[in-house]
């Protein structure tokens, strides 16, 4: 240090520069600065020896820790699955009947399968499960491909028009756009559904419609749909004479339904979830099934 | 230790060459790692890319700002893993240029949504989420279903990646425009050529529900269904062993 003027009233000295008579005091640097300044030096050092750093020529240096997050989240994975293994072996086990009749596995079920539900099949079909427009109503519904446990499991391990090689497939023709039947026809055929399940529809002045839609739907329907409109289950076709619709039971939704045809999309879960998480599913559903008897409400009725 | 300093200051060229060492340490810290990126990326050699309209769907999503609520990361985490599922690696997001990962979740993370929902649902959801979703916040896109997709300049689009290191090949740049609207309307002789440009596995569909003319929402349904597709790697690479 070169400069020694000393400031008479700090007692500091100044750095030598001075511009109209005011100089420039030399405070020095604070002593926690300096502190600081070394504790964290001392730090970074440390922490790049603990943890994964310094890369050199064909890797990095792993440090002293080991600290891996995959292996960490592997290991806290391990963790959950062994946590869980005293029920989830159960239920990968045991069949669908037995665990229904278990009350302490089923309160698991209930658990888990809602939050297995939420995440996976409430964006479709509702956190309630009652459906919506296009998406069918699963806890009041009569299903359509069955409601037995097994065939229950297994549609939605493959779900339905998906890209499993077993998917299950179904499609309502468009008979109106495809040009099998005319708009008039395609009308006198809605009209005629309407009426399966609310025979209020059928008045006077309309029983000549009536009955050409009843001669359409015995020559295009039947096949899937059945001689009594009630579907045939092995090949998804709706039951038309009750109160669940999934693409709406308005005479206005049934004439779209008929003119451009439906076929709906259920991913194939398989691929995606364990089969231990769709019988965790299917449980839940099933049960949630047998609390929800009552009227419907919401959805797409 | 400020004496050191004093008498650097007084040096010029002294304290030039001293500030571009200190200066270049930074930009060595940053650089470094990308000398063990053969380390860092894993090997994906079935790893397929984007398609020309999942190209033009993936500039829409960045366009309407997707990524500022939705993850493109599923992170190292147990109930990330076991929600979303294998976590994200390095190599799925090699094409994407730039990187969507983002870091803030209004909504769930998209990594791997690709085929977890319908078609259908995902253009009801895009146009209005509450039709599907009534307790949903976010917001509408109703236009998707009313613009339709500008194809013509795509090909510029796929040239410009291909700048920047995704194998784009000569003639998938030069059929661009139509390979968009072939792989949005199945069933006719241009969505034949998709599939033989990009592989069996390309998802040829009418993601809008409609045949005919391609709107901004088959190129953002055909790109959401293509996330976490592009590679099986995640799924191959051993997750759950402790080594």
């Amino acid at each position: 240090m070169f400069v020694g003027e000393r400031d008479p009233f700090t007692g500091h000295q100044t750095t030598g520069h001075e511009w109209n008579g005011i100089k420039e005091l030399n405070t020095p640097v604070p002593r926690p600065v300096y502190f600081f300044l070394i504790t964290m030096g001392v730090f970074a050092l440390a922490w790049t020896l603990l943890m994964p750093s310094w890369p050199y020529g064909s890797g990095y240096f792993k440090g002293l820790l080991g600290v891996d997050q995959k292996q960490a989240v592997a290991k806290s994975i391990e963790e959950a699955t062994t946590g869980r293994a005293h029920w989830m072996t159960r239920i990968e086990e045991e069949d669908l009947l037995q665990i229904q009749s278990d009350t302490d596995l089923m309160h698991i079920v209930r658990e888990d399968g809602r939050t297995l539900f939420g995440d996976n099949c409430a964006a479709c079909h509702g956190a309630n499960a009652k459906g919506n427009k296009g998406y069918p109503n699963i806890a009041q519904a009569p299903m359509l491909w069955g409601d037995d446990p097994q065939t229950v499991l297994q549609t939605v391990t493959v779900g339905i028009n998906g890209t499993d090689p077993n998917t299950r497939v179904s499609q309502m023709l468009a008979f109106g756009r495809d040009g099998m039947l005319t708009k008039d026809q395609v009308s006198q055929l809605a009209g005629f559904v309407v009426s399966l399940s609310d025979p209020t529809t059928v008045t006077d002045n309309n029983k000549e419609d009536m009955a050409k839609g009843k001669d359409l739907f015995a020559t295009n329907c039947v096949a899937c749909h059945g001689n009594d409109a009630k579907g045939i289950v092995e090949s998804g076709a709706p039951n038309l004479t009750d109160n669940h619709w999934t693409y709406g039971g308005g005479r206005g939704d049934i004439y779209q339904t008929i003119y451009s045809g439906r076929q709906g999309h259920m991913p194939s879960w398989g691929k995606r979830l364990t089969p231990a998480q769709i019988k965790i599913i299917t449980l839940y559903l099933l049960d949630l099934r047998k609390q929800a008897v009552g009227p419907v409400t919401g959805g797409a009725s | 230790m400020f004496n050191f300093h004093y008498r650097l200051e007084r040096n010029a060229i002294g304290f030039v060459i001293a500030i571009i060492v200190v200066a270049s340490i930074g930009g060595f810290i940053e650089i470094a790692p990308l000398f063990t990126i053969d380390e860092t990326v894993e090997k994906a050699p079935d790893m397929r890319v984007y398609t020309p309209l999942e190209v033009a769907g993936r500039n829409i999503y960045i366009r309407e700002g997707c990524y500022a609520c939705h993850s493109q990361m599923i992170r190292t985490l147990r109930d990330e893993v076991e929600r979303y599922g294998p976590y994200s690696l390095a190599v799925e997001s090699k094409y994407d240029h730039p990187m969507l990962w983002g870091s803030k979740r209004t909504g769930p993370d998209l990594a791997r949504v690709g085929g977890k929902y319908s078609n259908d649902w995902m253009t009801a959801h895009l146009n209005n989420p509450r039709d599907v979703v009534p307790e949903s916040n976010m917001p509408a896109y109703r236009w998707l279903l009313r613009n339709q997709l500008k194809t013509d300049d795509l090909g510029e689009h796929l040239a410009a990646l291909r700048a920047v290191g995704v194998p784009y090949t000569d003639e998938m740049i030069a059929n661009a425009p139509k390979d968009a609207i072939g792989q949005a309307n199945p069933d006719t002789d241009l969505a034949a050529g998709v599939t033989e440009r990009y592989g069996d596995k390309t998802d040829v569909s009418l993601f809008d529900g409609n045949q005919g003319a391609v709107t901004e929402m088959d190129a953002v349904v055909a790109y959401l269904q293509v996330l976490g597709h592009l590679t099986d790697a995640a799924h191959t690479t051993p997750q759950n062993e402790v080594e």
